[in-house]
């Protein structure tokens, strides 16, 4: 499976990164370069061989539904998080117009 | 007085609590080798010499009001930049969170400065962590303080590469570190110093700039095995704020440090003897065999048959991972943003990300997100997360029949800075004998065993199995006790 420009462009708008044509052709070379290089994956047998998902056995936990218990989540810290926002107004994230 | 730079975490622990000098001497000494060097080698993004002054003085407050102090009481340590500190800038070298200030602590840096610690400052890396020679930091490189006659830059090594530079040039006596795919064990390789990264889960990822959730771990960089020991046990522990946290009592590693290796067998790994590996890096392992079997263990040859497939799958899983979590980085509720005159939501989102991430960040996001797609997902994706258990199934097979395996940390010394900078192959190739334990989970660790022919630093890896932490001290230890590595580098900053 060899990429070309096209698909390098298809590849950074899925991943929303602006490219233009140099960048996209430069790039053609270096993932057309790693994925041949990962391709021998291929030659391993996988039969009956189930993908990782955890690496330590480990019981996924949930946290209990209770609110204002704890001081990292109990809310009330609006601030906090507008604190690093580009735009915060009237206490909410601010962004450009999404529908004309 | 002698000079306080030169001592470790332990030395300045117990010198401090025997009232032999005070903590904030200590801090202030440290403070004024991070002044002198930070432009030469520039292994700080910011640095925080009152926060370093502040911890001490509540550490000197503590003891002469007879209080119990901590296991890190009075150690000044550098703090990767990847780690969130309430009121201090974090960016994880990026463009993209220039300027952040976090409202939070992360876990692991809440837990040393309970422990103690001070703050000198936050350590230079690789932008988001992904780099294996500091090369694609914003910042600029961290430049290794080990510099040879030919007078060129070497790179400290990476993600922790300001980390190792910091140790190694006595401006902090230990850091913290992290590491996906050996970004803990390689700059320590690269800088003559020591660093372990522990079980998976051991320390906590909360709070902490995520590169790949499955992989990413914490650990102690510094001068000793026993300074890791106490370091991790004051990094280490259960949080329920991390799902993945290891819901696990802490073990006292440093009370239990003991290098006599009679009855213990450890495991040599046939494959990673490879082509291309370096004379030097083959000798010195060789001599940790011996070291290891005048420790009193016994030396078995295993087989972790697939070896050869752990980078490759590495370099599918990492970024795959990587293009999830960067996905947060869009310009709205942190960060940069650039907003180009006209432009609607989606413009924004693929500008700032444009702009705000180096080269190999957006490479990784690209190939994460191409492997991930549909059509690309089961062979790229799913055949790596099974070649994945296989690794881990090698190392499960190989710890039946040893209890820690002993190999190289990386294939060469310390290379030129912008040596492999423009090919990505030949820079993750020095990962190699480090990705296999990072993606079975596995405690690893790097002790630095002597120089090259050179004058480079050269490291040894010990690998140990799940939990096993200590297994892995103790034949640092033993290396550590035997190799007798006392070299630093010359002073030229």
């Amino acid at each position: 499976m060899s990429i070309d420009q096209a698909t390098v462009k298809k590849i950074a708008s899925l991943s929303r990164i602006a490219i233009n044509d140099g960048e996209a052709d430069a790039m053609v070379g270096e993932l057309n370069g790693i994925l041949k290089w990962v391709d021998q994956l291929g030659e391993v047998d996988v039969n009956g061989v189930e993908p990782m998902t955890a690496v330590i056995p480990n019981e996924l936990r949930l946290r209990d539904d209770i609110i204002g218990e704890d001081p990292l989540t109990a809310g009330g810290r609006r601030d906090d998080i507008l604190a690093n926002a580009p735009a915060a107004e009237e206490g909410f994230f601010g962004v450009p117009k999404v529908i004309e | 007085m002698s000079d306080l730079t030169q001592l470790g975490i332990a030395a300045i622990r117990d010198g401090v609590a025997n009232g032999e000098f005070k903590a904030v001497e200590v801090a202030e000494a440290f403070n004024a080798n991070v002044a002198a060097a930070s432009s030469a080698l520039n292994a700080f993004i910011v640095e925080t010499p009152e926060l370093a002054v502040q911890a001490a003085q509540a550490v000197d407050a503590d003891r002469a009001a007879g209080k119990a102090l901590g296991s890190m009481a009075g150690v000044p340590i550098g703090m990767k930049d990847l780690f969130c500190t309430n009121g201090t800038q974090t960016t994880a070298a990026s463009q993209m969170l220039e300027g952040f200030t976090p409202t939070y602590e992360s876990t692991v840096s809440a837990n040393l400065w309970a422990a103690g610690a001070g703050m000198l400052g936050k350590l230079n890396l690789d932008q988001f962590a992904m780099g294996s020679s500091n090369e694609t930091s914003y910042f600029g490189n961290v430049i290794s303080p080990w510099k040879l006659d030919d007078g060129k830059d070497r790179a400290p090594g990476g993600s922790s590469g300001g980390s190792s530079a910091a140790i190694s040039a006595r401006l902090c006596p230990a850091a913290t570190g992290t590491d996906t795919g050996g970004s803990i064990r390689q700059p320590a390789a690269f800088t003559g110093i020591t660093g372990i990264k522990p079980t998976y889960g051991r320390c906590s990822r909360w709070g902490v700039v995520a590169f790949a959730s499955s992989l990413d771990q914490a650990g102690p960089m510094a001068h000793d095995v026993r300074d890791c020991a106490i370091m991790l046990g004051a990094m280490a522990g259960y949080d329920p704020k991390d799902s993945t946290s290891l819901n696990l009592s802490v073990p006292n590693w440093e009370a239990a440090l003991n290098s006599d290796l009679r009855g213990k067998k450890v495991g040599v790994p046939r494959e990673y003897r490879m082509d291309g590996t370096d004379a030097d890096i083959l000798e010195s392992w060789d001599r940790g065999i011996e070291w290891l079997k005048d420790a009193g263990a016994e030396i078995v040859e295993i087989s972790l048959p697939h070896t050869k497939y752990a980078l490759p799958a590495y370099y599918i899983i990492a970024p795959a991972e990587a293009s999830s979590n960067l996905a947060r980085y869009d310009g709205v509720r942190y960060g940069l943003r650039d907003l180009p005159d006209g432009a609607g939501l989606q413009d924004m989102y693929a500008a700032t990300r444009a702009a705000g991430f180096g080269p190999e960040v957006k490479r990784r996001i690209m190939i994460g997100t191409y492997v991930l797609s549909a059509g690309f997902y089961d062979a790229y994706y799913t055949q790596a997360q099974k070649v994945r258990t296989l690794i881990a199934r090698d190392f499960a097979e190989a710890f039946t029949q040893c209890d820690v395996i002993l190999a190289p940390t990386t294939p060469t010394a310390a290379f030129p800075l912008g040596e492999n900078s423009e090919d990505p192959l030949a820079m993750y190739l020095n990962d190699v004998f480090a990705v296999p334990a990072s993606l079975a989970g596995l405690p690893a660790m790097s002790v630095p065993c002597g120089l090259n022919k050179d004058g480079l630093p050269l490291g040894l890896q010990i690998i140990g199995n799940q939990l096993d932490e200590q297994g892995v001290l103790n034949a640092g230890l033993a290396i550590e006790e035997r190799a007798g590595f006392v070299a630093q580098p010359k002073k030229w900053w």
